[in-house]
């Protein structure tokens, strides 16, 4: 069993938790994720690392409530336990050597490139930060993303908050004016990196790009996190959880993925309201 | 005692109704009664030489537990399995019997050989459903081994050590104690139940299981040497899943054998309410020939399949699954489509709607026929193409079981590791890898096998493993 040492509501969906785990909080680096399970018979689910605190040995984990076990997880309170919490998985990201760096978050995907934000910064690498939200009220982590960055740029969908637009509109304004970028690291709804790495392809940049396929084990037993790669002409199936879930943009097979993100949605929809149904059961 | 049973046929296994339990998850063979079971122990010869012991990869003594049951004293057989098998409930019920024990049983010249995985299983839970009895706790002999993995070879290797006073700890990776015992073998061929009870018996006999340690993530192999453990057994199993290389592929509906044991097994998708989803659907298509291509189908069918296709580019003959498992998918109605490989998986694709749900799922599987020719280099004759003989099936599941790879996640941060070609780890014969101190055994080593092996190399380390650390 797994303590709750905090939480944090960041936005109405979007939920910040600091985990008691201290051999995962001693290992974790920015770009890795961990697994857990709300309750026992919960489903496992993965969540990436948003923050360590080596001392206190808990693990921050920042995520939107969009399914039945973020809604259960959402619920729990300050003081209560989880069931499982398994990691630091995957791959960390390759942040050495970089010393100008575009970060592109969307989302609730801003969580995770909130920390790579943070250790280039450290680093003394040049970070400029593009961050996305449908709307104001969903805007999350600005201060952390204004203190980790040289330059920022807010965007949302409907204009309510600093510019209207995608966050490809200030990355192509900037490679157009000649920015020169080590590499631009994207982290967001598939569509989002998609069109990210299609912009900057006229340039060649490189693009990383985080994925975050439907997983069970995440330690390369169940080969459900699969995704093709172009490789030199050529197709090559990796495994999310043991060769990423970083990736390159330019290689990665976006639509394939977008496709297989869909698997469940009708189990899940389903799943979500009966969780919801439940929830106003207890409260009546 | 009574006289020697010279029936040439063993004591039938009492079964659930092939259309009955095609629906349901409970467990399929039900095992002897006291009567069958002494019946049909006195079918065996006692032969001196004891031939089926040499068949047993971890030398049960088998006419001497045979002995006691004849005797009417089973608790006194349990006694005889259990000095060489920590999974006796288990090793009855997966062991390929007939291609081990029993395939050098005498009566099975004449006849049929003695059922001595029937006789084990009988044995074992008449001991689980009657002795009361907790494993005695040895005290420490100072020694601390810490063991990798809590599938077959982990448990036998941490059992045998503690037997003998070792302070041992298991890392498990995942949320449950078991491996494969409890993520890839379903419930109707080993209940689950019976599994957490061996895993039980570990622990009172002083053996700590920690969850949700990720060897080669949470923790290294040299990390664990600095906790003070002096030896390490990497029982890690086959992780990553063999994929064909064929087009569609990644088709919604495409599993492989393992995500779709794991969803119905570990995570218990089968149930009614599940929070892991699966897709239920109608016709499924298993590619391979295996005990998982078996348990994959008859899971499948259980969880409402209308038609289950095992799909195998080989014939009936050379079809590697046990043959009990064979013989209960036949019954069960799963249709065995032999000499043919897939080509191609076909996904639905409407062209008038991109936004289609539908698209994107499997619709259909092109294979093509097969012939036997020349035998390969292990005497297997391989399959050959027949050109021109291309055809096609409905489907919407799609379930690879073609093998697995093991697992990379400790051999990419442990120095000095040695693996072969394949990933396999490299081990002596008494399973010493190429760092000091470290051990491997099971599918880690030899890619995927059986449950027996795996637990025939955890007691080979178990050995190593005292050896080197009792001359310290």
């Amino acid at each position: 069993m797994y303590r709750i040492t905090e939480k944090k509501i960041l936005n109405p969906t979007v939920v910040e938790m600091q985990i008691e785990a201290p051999p995962v909080a001693k290992k974790a680096l920015p770009g890795q994720f961990i697994i857990l399970r709300t309750d026992e018979n919960s489903e496992r689910i993965p969540l990436t690392v948003a923050g360590t605190d080596k001392e206190n040995g808990t693990v921050k984990i920042i995520f939107q409530v969009v399914g039945a076990t973020t809604t259960a997880l959402s619920f729990k309170e300050k003081g209560d336990y989880i069931e499982d919490f398994a990691g630091p998985l995957g791959i960390a990201s390759k942040l050495d050597e970089l010393k100008k760096v575009c970060i592109i978050g969307g989302g609730v995907g801003c969580a995770i490139a909130m920390p790579i934000a943070e250790a280039l910064h450290n680093s003394g690498a040049e970070v400029t930060s593009i961050i996305g939200f449908r709307n104001k009220d969903l805007l999350i982590l600005e201060d952390e993303f204004r203190s980790f960055s040289d330059k920022l740029h807010i965007m949302t969908d409907d204009g309510s908050y600093e510019r209207q637009g995608n966050v490809t509109v200030p990355l192509k304004e900037m490679l157009e004016k000649g920015e020169k970028f080590d590499e631009i690291i994207t982290i967001g709804p598939l569509i989002m990196m998609k069109f990210v790495t299609e912009t900057a392809r006229p340039y060649g940049v490189p693009v990383t790009v985080s994925m975050n396929p439907i997983m069970i084990d995440g330690t390369g037993m169940c080969g459900g996190c699969r995704l093709t790669l172009n490789v030199d002409g050529k197709r090559v199936t990796k495994f999310a959880c043991v060769d990423g879930p970083d990736f390159n943009g330019y290689e990665v097979d976006f639509d394939e993925a977008m496709s297989r993100s869909r698997m469940y949605s009708d189990f899940e929809r389903h799943a979500y309201e009966e969780t919801c149904n439940l929830y106003k059961k207890e409260v009546n | 005692m009574a006289k020697a049973n010279m029936s040439p046929e063993r004591n039938p296994m009492p079964s659930q109704d092939p259309k009955v339990r095609a629906h349901n998850f409970d467990e399929v063979a039900l095992g002897y009664s006291e009567e069958a079971a002494i019946d049909e122990a006195m079918r065996c010869l006692g032969c001196k030489n004891m031939p089926c012991v040499n068949g047993c990869p971890v030398n049960i003594r088998i006419p001497d537990f045979i002995g006691e049951i004849k005797k009417g004293d089973f608790e006194g057989a349990y006694q005889i399995i259990s000095e060489s098998s920590s999974l006796p409930a288990v090793c009855g019920r997966v062991c390929p019997q007939e291609k081990q024990c029993e395939s050098e049983c005498v009566r099975g010249i004449k006849g049929e050989s003695v059922g001595i995985g029937r006789l084990e299983r009988f044995v074992a839970d008449w001991h689980n459903s009657h002795s009361k009895e907790a494993p005695a706790l040895l005290p420490s002999n100072g020694h601390k081994v810490a063991v990798i993995g809590s599938g077959p070879s982990g448990l036998t290797c941490a059992g045998d050590l503690a037997k003998k006073g070792y302070e041992v700890t298991v890392f498990e990776a995942l949320h449950v104690a078991g491996g494969v015992l409890v993520y890839g073998i379903p419930e109707f061929r080993l209940p689950k139940a019976i599994v957490a009870k061996e895993v039980d018996t570990l622990k009172k006999s002083g053996v700590k299981i920690e969850t949700n340690i990720i060897i080669g993530k949470t923790l290294t192999v040299d990390e664990i040497f600095d906790m003070g453990f002096e030896a390490v057994f990497i029982g890690s199993g086959a992780g990553l899943p063999n994929f064909m290389g064929i087009p569609g592929e990644s088709l919604k509906g495409v599993y492989s054998a393992n995500e779709f044991l794991t969803r119905s097994n570990l995570m218990k998708a089968y149930l009614d309410n599940p929070t892991t989803p699966i897709m239920k659907t109608g016709k499924v298509a298993v590619v391979g020939g295996g005990n998982v291509a078996m348990d994959a189908a008859r899971t499948a069918l259980r969880l409402g399949a209308e038609k289950v296709y095992i799909i195998y580019r080989r014939s009936m003959e050379e079809l590697p699954a046990r043959r009990e498992e064979v013989e209960h998918a036949i019954e069960e109605g799963i249709e065995f489509s032999l000499l043919c490989a897939p080509t191609e998986i076909i996904g639905y694709n409407n062209p008038d709607d991109p936004r289609d749900p539908k698209n994107g799922f499997v619709k259909a599987m092109k294979l093509v026929k097969m012939e036997l020719g020349e035998p390969d280099a292990r005497g297997r004759r391989r399959p050959v193409e027949i050109e021109g003989s291309e055809y096609e099936i409905d489907i919407d599941t799609v379930i690879m079981s073609i093998g697995t790879s093991p697992n990379p996640l400790i051999k990419s941060t442990t120095d000095g590791l040695e693996v072969n070609a394949r990933g396999g780890i490299i081990v002596t014969e008494e399973g010493l890898t190429s760092r000091k101190g470290v051990y491997a055994g099971g599918d880690a080593v030899t890619g995927a096998a059986t449950v027996i092996s795996a637990m025939g190399a955890g007691k080979t380390a178990a050995y190593a493993i005292d050896k080197e650390l009792s001359a310290k």
